[in-house]
Protein backbone atom coordinates (compact mmCIF):
# COMPACT_ATOMS: atom_id res chain seq x y z
CA UNK A 1 0.00 0.00 0.00
CA UNK A 2 1.48 3.42 -1.14
CA UNK A 3 2.32 5.84 2.05
CA UNK A 4 1.39 8.50 -0.22
CA UNK A 5 -1.54 11.33 0.30
CA UNK A 6 -2.38 14.46 -1.45
CA UNK A 7 -1.12 17.81 -0.17
CA UNK A 8 -2.58 21.68 -1.57
CA UNK A 9 -1.52 25.24 -0.87
CA UNK A 10 -3.22 28.13 -1.64
CA UNK A 11 -3.12 31.22 -0.95
CA UNK A 12 -5.60 34.10 -1.86
CA UNK A 13 -4.41 34.55 -5.32
CA UNK A 14 -3.40 31.66 -6.72
CA UNK A 15 -3.14 27.54 -5.83
CA UNK A 16 0.35 27.64 -4.84
CA UNK A 17 1.13 24.50 -4.39
CA UNK A 18 -0.39 20.93 -5.37
CA UNK A 19 1.45 17.86 -5.18
CA UNK A 20 0.09 13.94 -5.14
CA UNK A 21 3.06 12.17 -3.63
CA UNK A 22 3.74 13.25 -0.72
CA UNK A 23 4.53 11.43 2.44
CA UNK A 24 4.75 13.35 5.18
CA UNK A 25 3.95 17.07 5.76
CA UNK A 26 5.19 18.81 9.09
CA UNK A 27 3.67 22.10 10.02
CA UNK A 28 3.84 24.51 12.77
CA UNK A 29 0.21 23.80 14.05
CA UNK A 30 -0.88 26.31 16.92
CA UNK A 31 0.24 24.18 19.98
CA UNK A 32 3.16 22.80 18.33
CA UNK A 33 4.78 20.86 15.40
CA UNK A 34 2.74 18.53 13.80
CA UNK A 35 3.78 15.82 11.30
CA UNK A 36 1.17 14.36 9.63
CA UNK A 37 1.52 11.19 7.57
CA UNK A 38 -1.29 9.18 5.50
CA UNK A 39 -4.73 8.30 7.00
CA UNK A 40 -4.11 10.55 9.87
CA UNK A 41 -7.39 11.61 11.27
CA UNK A 42 -9.61 14.15 10.30
CA UNK A 43 -8.11 17.50 11.91
CA UNK A 44 -8.77 21.35 11.11
CA UNK A 45 -6.15 23.49 13.09
CA UNK A 46 -4.33 27.20 12.93
CA UNK A 47 -0.77 27.26 11.97
CA UNK A 48 1.63 29.99 13.57
CA UNK A 49 4.84 31.31 11.65
CA UNK A 50 7.10 28.77 10.88
CA UNK A 51 8.01 26.28 8.36
CA UNK A 52 6.39 23.73 6.82
CA UNK A 53 8.03 21.03 5.30
CA UNK A 54 7.22 18.84 2.85
CA UNK A 55 8.45 15.37 2.14
CA UNK A 56 7.87 13.11 -1.30
CA UNK A 57 10.18 9.87 -1.61
CA UNK A 58 12.38 11.98 -4.05
CA UNK A 59 12.71 15.23 -2.66
CA UNK A 60 12.51 17.65 0.44
CA UNK A 61 10.59 21.31 -0.15
CA UNK A 62 10.41 23.96 3.14
CA UNK A 63 8.24 26.57 3.23
CA UNK A 64 7.85 29.81 5.40
CA UNK A 65 4.48 30.72 6.26
CA UNK A 66 2.85 33.30 8.54
CA UNK A 67 -0.44 32.53 9.25
CA UNK A 68 -2.59 29.64 7.86
CA UNK A 69 -5.32 27.12 8.66
CA UNK A 70 -4.91 23.70 7.63
CA UNK A 71 -7.68 21.05 7.16
CA UNK A 72 -6.88 17.40 6.93
CA UNK A 73 -9.67 14.94 5.74
CA UNK A 74 -9.83 11.88 3.08
CA UNK A 75 -6.25 12.09 2.90
CA UNK A 76 -6.51 15.81 1.64
CA UNK A 77 -4.39 18.25 3.10
CA UNK A 78 -5.05 21.36 2.50
CA UNK A 79 -3.13 24.13 3.56
CA UNK A 80 -5.11 28.16 3.35
CA UNK A 81 -2.18 30.89 3.87
CA UNK A 82 -2.44 34.29 2.70
CA UNK A 83 1.44 34.55 3.08
CA UNK A 84 3.98 32.02 1.95
CA UNK A 85 7.43 31.62 0.63
CA UNK A 86 9.36 28.98 -0.70
CA UNK A 87 12.92 28.74 1.01
CA UNK A 88 14.52 28.66 -2.10
CA UNK A 89 12.86 32.15 -3.33
CA UNK A 90 13.53 33.58 0.43
CA UNK A 91 17.09 35.17 0.62
CA UNK A 92 18.68 37.31 3.21
CA UNK A 93 17.34 41.15 1.66
CA UNK A 94 13.62 39.43 2.01
CA UNK A 95 14.09 37.75 5.30
CA UNK A 96 15.50 41.37 6.86
CA UNK A 97 12.60 43.36 5.25
CA UNK A 98 9.27 40.66 6.79
CA UNK A 99 11.81 40.64 10.08
CA UNK A 100 11.70 44.38 10.54
CA UNK A 101 7.78 44.73 9.64
CA UNK A 102 7.74 41.89 12.42
CA UNK A 103 9.82 43.82 14.80
CA UNK A 104 7.43 47.10 14.32
CA UNK A 105 4.75 45.57 15.10
CA UNK A 106 5.77 43.65 18.13
CA UNK A 107 6.87 47.31 19.57
CA UNK A 108 3.33 48.80 19.09
CA UNK A 109 1.94 49.55 22.61
CA UNK A 110 -1.58 48.04 22.24
CA UNK A 111 -1.26 45.32 21.09
CA UNK A 112 -3.27 41.90 22.33
CA UNK A 113 -1.50 39.23 23.55
CA UNK A 114 -2.27 36.32 21.07
CA UNK A 115 -0.91 38.95 18.34
CA UNK A 116 1.93 39.52 20.04
CA UNK A 117 2.67 36.03 20.83
CA UNK A 118 2.23 35.57 17.25
CA UNK A 119 4.50 37.61 16.21
CA UNK A 120 6.93 37.01 18.93
CA UNK A 121 6.75 33.62 17.35
CA UNK A 122 7.49 34.89 13.76
CA UNK A 123 10.47 37.07 14.92
CA UNK A 124 12.27 33.80 16.54
CA UNK A 125 11.20 31.69 13.61
CA UNK A 126 13.24 34.17 10.80
CA UNK A 127 16.35 34.93 13.45
CA UNK A 128 16.96 31.12 13.28
CA UNK A 129 16.77 31.08 9.49
CA UNK A 130 19.41 34.04 9.44
CA UNK A 131 21.46 31.45 11.31
CA UNK A 132 21.14 28.70 8.74
CA UNK B 1 -28.17 69.68 -45.65
CA UNK B 2 -24.46 69.82 -44.01
CA UNK B 3 -22.38 70.90 -46.60
CA UNK B 4 -19.27 68.76 -48.50
CA UNK B 5 -16.90 70.27 -45.76
CA UNK B 6 -18.71 69.49 -42.55
CA UNK B 7 -19.46 66.12 -43.90
CA UNK B 8 -15.75 65.48 -44.28
CA UNK B 9 -15.10 66.73 -41.04
CA UNK B 10 -17.78 64.53 -39.14
CA UNK B 11 -15.87 61.21 -41.14
CA UNK B 12 -12.60 61.55 -40.07
CA UNK B 13 -13.76 62.61 -36.43
CA UNK B 14 -15.61 59.40 -36.39
CA UNK B 15 -12.83 57.71 -37.48
CA UNK B 16 -10.96 58.64 -34.56
CA UNK B 17 -13.22 57.68 -32.06
CA UNK B 18 -13.04 54.10 -33.86
CA UNK B 19 -9.49 54.45 -33.33
CA UNK B 20 -9.63 54.82 -30.22
CA UNK B 21 -12.55 52.18 -28.92
CA UNK B 22 -10.79 49.94 -31.00
CA UNK B 23 -7.50 50.69 -29.05
CA UNK B 24 -9.52 50.27 -26.08
CA UNK B 25 -10.92 47.17 -27.04
CA UNK B 26 -7.45 45.24 -27.36
CA UNK B 27 -5.96 47.02 -24.11
CA UNK B 28 -9.32 45.22 -22.39
CA UNK B 29 -8.73 41.93 -24.03
CA UNK B 30 -5.47 41.76 -22.94
CA UNK B 31 -6.37 42.98 -19.47
CA UNK B 32 -9.19 40.59 -19.63
CA UNK B 33 -7.14 37.62 -20.02
CA UNK B 34 -4.91 38.37 -17.31
CA UNK B 35 -7.97 39.29 -14.87
CA UNK B 36 -9.88 35.78 -16.06
CA UNK B 37 -6.82 33.85 -14.72
CA UNK B 38 -6.44 35.51 -11.81
CA UNK B 39 -10.12 35.20 -10.80
CA UNK B 40 -9.67 31.13 -11.57
CA UNK B 41 -6.99 30.94 -9.59
CA UNK B 42 -8.48 32.86 -6.97
CA UNK B 43 -11.51 30.45 -6.54
CA UNK B 44 -10.02 27.31 -4.92
CA UNK B 45 -8.81 29.72 -1.90
CA UNK B 46 -12.64 30.91 -1.17
CA UNK B 47 -14.22 27.63 -1.82
CA UNK B 48 -11.85 25.80 0.83
CA UNK B 49 -12.07 28.81 2.78
CA UNK B 50 -15.96 28.28 2.59
CA UNK B 51 -15.77 24.29 2.92
CA UNK B 52 -13.90 24.56 6.28
CA UNK B 53 -16.07 26.87 7.92
CA UNK B 54 -19.44 25.11 6.71
CA UNK B 55 -18.03 21.64 7.72
CA UNK B 56 -16.68 24.02 11.48
CA UNK B 57 -20.44 25.71 11.92
CA UNK B 58 -22.03 21.98 11.29
CA UNK B 59 -20.38 20.73 13.85
CA UNK B 60 -20.42 22.85 16.54
CA UNK B 61 -22.44 22.21 19.57
CA UNK B 62 -23.63 25.24 21.35
CA UNK B 63 -25.27 27.45 18.86
CA UNK B 64 -26.59 29.72 20.83
CA UNK B 65 -23.03 31.14 21.91
CA UNK B 66 -21.36 30.88 18.51
CA UNK B 67 -20.14 33.69 17.40
CA UNK B 68 -22.23 36.91 15.95
CA UNK B 69 -20.74 36.66 12.59
CA UNK B 70 -22.19 33.25 12.23
CA UNK B 71 -24.81 33.47 13.94
CA UNK B 72 -26.29 37.16 13.62
CA UNK B 73 -27.32 39.60 16.34
CA UNK B 74 -30.58 38.26 16.31
CA UNK B 75 -32.09 41.23 14.79
CA UNK B 76 -32.41 41.97 11.48
CA UNK B 77 -32.88 45.65 11.57
CA UNK B 78 -29.70 47.84 10.15
CA UNK B 79 -28.37 46.30 6.75
CA UNK B 80 -25.34 47.21 5.02
CA UNK B 81 -24.79 46.99 1.69
CA UNK B 82 -21.23 46.60 0.12
CA UNK B 83 -21.60 47.53 -3.66
CA UNK B 84 -18.53 46.94 -5.38
CA UNK B 85 -18.31 48.52 -8.79
CA UNK B 86 -15.10 49.64 -10.83
CA UNK B 87 -13.65 52.90 -11.13
CA UNK B 88 -13.71 53.38 -15.02
CA UNK B 89 -16.44 53.80 -17.05
CA UNK B 90 -16.61 52.91 -20.34
CA UNK B 91 -17.67 49.17 -19.82
CA UNK B 92 -21.01 48.76 -21.48
CA UNK B 93 -23.43 47.63 -18.63
CA UNK B 94 -21.33 46.76 -15.91
CA UNK B 95 -22.12 49.27 -13.58
CA UNK B 96 -25.10 49.93 -14.34
CA UNK B 97 -26.18 46.14 -13.62
CA UNK B 98 -25.00 45.69 -10.32
CA UNK B 99 -26.65 49.40 -9.25
CA UNK B 100 -30.10 47.75 -10.57
CA UNK B 101 -29.26 44.84 -8.53
CA UNK B 102 -28.55 47.06 -5.74
CA UNK B 103 -31.05 48.82 -5.77
CA UNK B 104 -33.83 46.40 -5.88
CA UNK B 105 -32.67 45.41 -2.74
CA UNK B 106 -32.60 48.94 -1.06
CA UNK B 107 -36.01 49.26 -2.31
CA UNK B 108 -37.53 45.86 -0.55
CA UNK B 109 -35.05 46.45 2.63
CA UNK B 110 -36.78 49.86 2.59
CA UNK B 111 -39.91 49.21 2.36
CA UNK B 112 -40.06 46.80 5.06
CA UNK B 113 -38.76 49.63 6.94
CA UNK B 114 -35.42 48.68 8.00
CA UNK B 115 -32.64 51.05 8.28
CA UNK B 116 -30.34 50.70 5.01
CA UNK B 117 -26.83 51.73 4.92
CA UNK B 118 -24.26 52.10 2.38
CA UNK B 119 -21.08 51.56 1.55
CA UNK B 120 -19.14 52.03 -2.11
CA UNK B 121 -16.33 50.39 -3.66
CA UNK B 122 -14.91 51.49 -6.30
CA UNK B 123 -15.81 55.06 -7.53
CA UNK B 124 -18.79 54.59 -10.01
CA UNK B 125 -20.75 53.05 -8.25
CA UNK B 126 -20.47 56.07 -5.85
CA UNK B 127 -21.35 58.38 -8.64
CA UNK B 128 -24.48 56.55 -9.70
CA UNK B 129 -25.49 55.89 -5.94
CA UNK B 130 -24.93 59.30 -4.28
CA UNK B 131 -28.06 61.25 -5.90
CA UNK B 132 -30.62 58.83 -4.70
CA UNK B 133 -29.21 57.07 -1.33
CA UNK B 134 -26.65 59.67 -0.02
CA UNK B 135 -27.65 60.06 3.27
CA UNK B 136 -27.53 56.08 3.25
CA UNK B 137 -24.00 55.93 2.53
CA UNK B 138 -21.54 55.77 4.99
CA UNK B 139 -18.43 55.80 3.55
CA UNK B 140 -16.93 55.20 -0.17
CA UNK B 141 -13.88 53.43 -0.70
CA UNK B 142 -11.80 53.67 -3.86
CA UNK B 143 -8.72 51.27 -5.18
CA UNK B 144 -7.88 53.42 -7.94
CA UNK B 145 -4.21 53.76 -6.89
CA UNK B 146 -2.96 50.13 -6.69
CA UNK B 147 -2.65 48.75 -10.15
CA UNK B 148 -3.20 45.03 -9.04
CA UNK B 149 -6.03 43.45 -7.37
CA UNK B 150 -4.04 42.26 -3.86
CA UNK B 151 -5.55 40.55 -1.26
CA UNK B 152 -4.39 43.85 0.95
CA UNK B 153 -7.04 46.17 -0.20
CA UNK B 154 -9.35 43.22 0.13
CA UNK B 155 -8.78 42.58 3.39
CA UNK B 156 -8.76 46.19 4.61
CA UNK B 157 -12.17 46.73 3.26
CA UNK B 158 -12.94 43.57 5.32
CA UNK B 159 -11.51 45.14 8.38
CA UNK B 160 -13.72 47.90 7.87
CA UNK B 161 -17.20 45.76 7.91
CA UNK B 162 -15.85 44.00 10.97
CA UNK B 163 -15.32 47.23 12.87
CA UNK B 164 -18.51 48.74 12.22
CA UNK B 165 -19.99 45.25 13.01
CA UNK B 166 -18.29 45.12 16.12
CA UNK B 167 -19.28 48.39 16.84
CA UNK B 168 -22.64 47.04 16.61
CA UNK B 169 -23.93 49.50 13.70
CA UNK B 170 -25.70 47.00 11.62
CA UNK B 171 -27.09 43.19 11.77
CA UNK B 172 -26.95 41.74 7.96
CA UNK B 173 -24.57 42.60 5.34
CA UNK B 174 -24.57 42.00 1.77
CA UNK B 175 -21.94 42.40 -0.93
CA UNK B 176 -22.71 43.05 -4.24
CA UNK B 177 -20.32 42.47 -7.61
CA UNK B 178 -20.86 40.94 -10.65
CA UNK B 179 -19.71 37.67 -11.40
CA UNK B 180 -17.59 36.69 -14.28
CA UNK B 181 -19.67 33.80 -16.48
CA UNK B 182 -18.03 34.49 -19.99
CA UNK B 183 -17.04 37.59 -22.22
CA UNK B 184 -20.45 38.81 -23.31
CA UNK B 185 -22.19 37.30 -19.94
CA UNK B 186 -21.43 38.99 -16.38
CA UNK B 187 -24.26 38.10 -13.47
CA UNK B 188 -24.76 40.66 -10.89
CA UNK B 189 -24.83 38.90 -7.44
CA UNK B 190 -26.54 39.38 -4.22
CA UNK B 191 -24.30 37.84 -1.54
CA UNK B 192 -24.60 37.70 2.15
CA UNK B 193 -21.85 37.76 4.12
CA UNK B 194 -23.47 38.11 7.82
CA UNK B 195 -24.36 36.47 9.10
CA UNK B 196 -23.00 33.58 7.55
CA UNK B 197 -25.54 31.73 4.79
CA UNK B 198 -25.25 28.37 4.19
CA UNK B 199 -26.01 26.14 1.39
CA UNK B 200 -28.24 24.10 2.84
CA UNK B 201 -27.68 21.60 0.13
CA UNK B 202 -24.38 20.57 1.47
CA UNK B 203 -24.39 19.38 4.30
CA UNK B 204 -24.20 15.64 3.40
CA UNK B 205 -20.47 15.55 3.39
CA UNK B 206 -20.57 16.80 6.89
CA UNK B 207 -20.62 13.72 9.36
CA UNK B 208 -16.42 13.73 9.44
CA UNK B 209 -15.86 14.21 12.92
CA UNK B 210 -12.78 16.57 13.23
CA UNK B 211 -10.40 17.12 15.36
CA UNK B 212 -9.85 20.84 16.09
CA UNK B 213 -6.77 22.67 17.76
CA UNK B 214 -7.42 24.55 19.82
CA UNK B 215 -11.18 24.35 20.01
CA UNK B 216 -13.91 24.95 17.37
CA UNK B 217 -15.62 28.57 18.66
CA UNK B 218 -11.46 29.64 19.08
CA UNK B 219 -11.00 28.43 15.48
CA UNK B 220 -14.62 29.73 14.10
CA UNK B 221 -14.06 33.41 15.69
CA UNK B 222 -10.80 33.71 14.20
CA UNK B 223 -11.71 32.55 10.35
CA UNK B 224 -14.70 34.06 10.49
CA UNK B 225 -13.36 37.60 9.79
CA UNK B 226 -10.58 35.97 7.21
CA UNK B 227 -13.45 34.41 5.95
CA UNK B 228 -15.02 37.98 4.95
CA UNK B 229 -12.10 39.27 3.71
CA UNK B 230 -11.53 36.02 1.16
CA UNK B 231 -15.20 36.90 0.19
CA UNK B 232 -14.45 40.37 -0.88
CA UNK B 233 -10.91 39.27 -2.53
CA UNK B 234 -13.29 36.83 -4.40
CA UNK B 235 -15.49 39.43 -5.51
CA UNK B 236 -13.01 41.71 -6.15
CA UNK B 237 -11.27 39.46 -8.62
CA UNK B 238 -14.63 38.78 -10.06
CA UNK B 239 -15.33 41.72 -10.67
CA UNK B 240 -12.11 43.26 -12.74
CA UNK B 241 -12.69 39.54 -14.96
CA UNK B 242 -16.36 41.28 -15.47
CA UNK B 243 -15.36 44.51 -16.27
CA UNK B 244 -12.37 44.01 -18.49
CA UNK B 245 -14.86 41.80 -20.52
CA UNK B 246 -17.69 43.89 -20.40
CA UNK B 247 -15.88 46.34 -21.79
CA UNK B 248 -14.05 44.72 -24.17
CA UNK B 249 -17.42 43.71 -25.84
CA UNK B 250 -19.07 47.22 -25.06
CA UNK B 251 -16.31 48.69 -26.76
CA UNK B 252 -16.12 45.92 -30.01
CA UNK B 253 -20.05 47.12 -30.38
CA UNK B 254 -19.01 50.47 -30.48
CA UNK B 255 -15.63 50.10 -33.28
CA UNK B 256 -18.68 48.49 -35.18
CA UNK B 257 -21.25 51.15 -34.92
CA UNK B 258 -18.56 53.72 -35.72
CA UNK B 259 -17.63 51.88 -39.04
CA UNK B 260 -21.45 51.90 -40.10
CA UNK B 261 -21.48 55.37 -39.66
CA UNK B 262 -18.38 55.75 -41.39
CA UNK B 263 -20.10 53.97 -44.21
CA UNK B 264 -23.37 55.78 -44.15
CA UNK B 265 -21.32 59.33 -43.91
CA UNK B 266 -19.69 57.93 -46.60
CA UNK B 267 -22.35 57.56 -49.08
CA UNK B 268 -23.98 60.01 -47.71
CA UNK B 269 -20.69 62.35 -49.03
CA UNK B 270 -20.61 61.05 -52.13
CA UNK B 271 -24.10 61.55 -53.02
CA UNK B 272 -23.66 65.30 -52.12
CA UNK B 273 -20.55 65.91 -54.28
CA UNK B 274 -22.63 64.07 -57.18
CA UNK B 275 -25.24 66.09 -56.79
CA UNK B 276 -23.14 69.29 -56.41
CA UNK B 277 -21.50 68.60 -59.87
CA UNK B 278 -24.83 67.81 -61.73
CA UNK B 279 -26.09 71.14 -60.16
CA UNK B 280 -22.58 73.04 -61.57
CA UNK B 281 -22.88 71.46 -65.02
CA UNK B 282 -26.71 71.74 -65.67
CA UNK B 283 -26.11 75.73 -64.85
CA UNK B 284 -23.50 75.47 -67.44
CA UNK B 285 -25.41 74.15 -70.61
CA UNK B 286 -28.81 76.10 -69.50
CA UNK B 287 -26.34 79.28 -69.19
CA UNK B 288 -24.75 78.17 -72.96
CA UNK B 289 -27.96 77.64 -74.02
CA UNK B 290 -29.49 80.85 -73.17
CA UNK B 291 -26.87 82.30 -75.65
Amino acid sequence: MSEEFKVEIVNPEKSFLSKENVTEVVVPAFEGEMGILKDHISIISFLKPGIIKVYSKSEENKYFVEDGILEFKDNNLSILTSSIYSMTDLNRNKIDQILKEAEKESSVDNIDDQKKYLTDQKIEVLKNLNLN
Amino acid sequence: MASLDDLKKRISSVKSTQKITKAMKMVAAAKLRRAQENAEKGRPYSEKMNNIILNLSSGISDKENAPKLLAGTGEEKTHLCVVMTSDRGLCGGFNTNIIKKAKQYFQKILKENKILKIITVGSKGYDQLKRQYKDNIIEKISFKDSKNINYFDADKVGKIIIDRFEKKEFDVCAIFYNQFKNVITQIPQEQQIIPLKSNEEKETDSNTSYEFEPEEDEILSNLLPKNISTQIFKAMLENSASEQGSRMSAMDNATRNAGEMVDKLTIQYNRSRQAAITKELIEIISGAESL
